[in-house]
């Protein structure tokens, strides 16, 4: 068990690197996160009103749509110079790659979040500490990479890979979507934990759901 | 062998053929007028037969996805992939019919009640499906995507109409007909439910068929280039 976490983390710690020397993957999320949510608040006005009814649809459009970018990218990166058939040569279990490949995907989409969140929260005049948003930002960024690491493994195999993952990931995801939404806007409208308890256990059940699944499944998407 | 499947696809066609005259007599001729939605309500003897046989093909293409990714035979991701087809085209059909009683009966074309969303994100669910099929060149890894599609894709289901339950509770639930189906109804129905059904067999016999000698011919052709 400690050896399966080992390598895990040694695959993780891969894309951490390269992540570290090019900076690419987060920071073009950023930036296109950061253009939704401009763009979006342009789309819908600047009156408070109108702002705090689709702001929460305005914070997960940004993360969804950033998510599939990012997961994206964490994929195409491997296809470059064959580094994916080099990672499959490496004498571990394919569930093990997947999880190492979750962690890295994970890992950017939530650094991403760390960043615009705030940018997003001082747009609105919220208040700055929201640990339940947090929270909530935390679960459904997980459910976002289970599914969307998978089908990013996908998506690269076939003939039109930038535009399959969003049309694979996006009916999928619905749930996560769906409760996020509704859970931040509790959130923001400072409604008590027992309101929002239901919506973050389908973000929970979905993600063991999803990251059981696709644990199982991942081996047949990268096998040959 | 072959003989044994002509006999039986013509058994199913005769079948399908007489239930499905039966079943637009009973619709159009025999069965009442339901007194509070008119006459658009007969729509629904179609809608509830289309939408049982798409979720009916979703389960066949989720089972035998599971079959395909176990043993392998291509015989069990053709039968996946043509149930997949026949289902988008049921759903497609039953995101139509749906609107047409939804209109004149709710006052709207579309609500977003758990039901229609989810029939809904099924129905962009196995579009992405037959696309990524059709967007992979090799055979054997078009198969192996559909079926992981096609697993992960069916188990969304319930939660996604468990979410949408819970996300419009303010809607009130779906009253087809107030004091429930009668006699003469009910049996409509459940003509037009085995109707659809055996349509939803054939179809998928067929494009399944199609598809085994698309493979041949594909085959052949490769030899014969070597």
């Amino acid at each position: 068990m400690n050896k399966v976490f080992t390598k895990i983390l040694a695959i993780f710690w891969k894309d951490i690197l390269a992540e570290f020397r090019t900076k690419e993957i987060v920071t073009s999320v950023l930036v296109f996160a950061l253009l939704v949510l401009v763009i979006f608040s342009f789309a819908f006005g600047t009156r408070a009103d109108a702002m705090e009814l689709v702001a929460p649809g305005i914070l997960w459009t940004a993360l969804t749509f950033g998510g599939v970018l990012g997961f994206n990218r964490v994929f195409i990166m491997e296809k470059e110079n064959s580094r994916l058939e080099g990672l499959m040569l490496c004498p571990v279990d394919r569930a093990v790659i997947y999880w190492g490949k979750l962690a890295g995907s994970f890992t950017f989409i939530l650094a991403v979040a760390v960043v615009i969140t705030p940018i997003f929260l001082v747009l609105l005049n919220l208040p700055l500490f929201l640990p339940r948003l947090a929270l909530i930002i935390v679960l459904a960024t997980l459910g976002f990479a289970a599914v969307g690491t998978l089908f990013s493994a996908v998506a690269i195999n076939t003939r039109a890979r930038d535009i399959m993952l969003p049309i694979l990931f996006l009916p999928i995801a619905v749930p996560v979507i769906v409760a996020a939404v509704k859970a931040t806007a509790l959130v923001i409208a400072g409604r008590p934990w027992g309101d929002m308890l239901v919506w973050l256990q389908i973000i929970i059940v979905f993600d063991i759901i999803y990251l059981v699944i696709a644990t199982l499944v991942f081996e047949f998407v990268v096998e040959e | 062998m072959k003989g044994k499947h002509v006999l039986r696809d013509n058994v199913l066609l005769g079948l399908g053929l007489a239930l499905m005259i039966a079943a637009l007599y009973m619709v159009f001729v025999y069965v009442p007028t339901e007194k509070h939605t008119g006459i658009v309500q007969r729509i629904f003897y179609f809608h509830v037969p289309l939408a049982w046989s798409s979720f009916l093909a979703f389960f066949v293409t989720f089972i035998f996805s599971i079959l395909y990714l176990w043993k392998r035979a291509t015989k069990w991701d053709t039968i996946a992939h043509a149930s997949a087809e026949v289902g988008v085209v049921f759903t497609t059909l039953v995101l139509i019919t749906g609107p047409i009683w939804a209109k004149p009966v709710w006052g709207v074309w579309w609500t977003w009640d758990a039901r229609l969303t989810t029939s809904l994100v099924l129905w962009l669910t196995y579009i992405a499906y037959l696309l990524v099929r059709s967007y992979v060149t090799e055979p054997a890894r078009g198969a192996r995507f559909g079926a992981v599609i096609g697993i992960v894709g069916f188990i969304d289901v319930p939660i996604v109409f468990l979410t949408v339950n819970l996300w419009r509770t303010q809607h009130p639930t779906t009253i087809i007909f107030e004091g429930g189906l009668t006699t003469p109804m009910l049996m409509t129905l459940l003509v037009c439910v085995a109707a659809f059904t055996v349509l939803y067999v054939l179809l998928t016999i067929q494009s399944a068929n199609l598809k085994s000698v698309e493979a041949d011919i594909k085959q052949l052709k490769s030899t014969q280039a070597e």
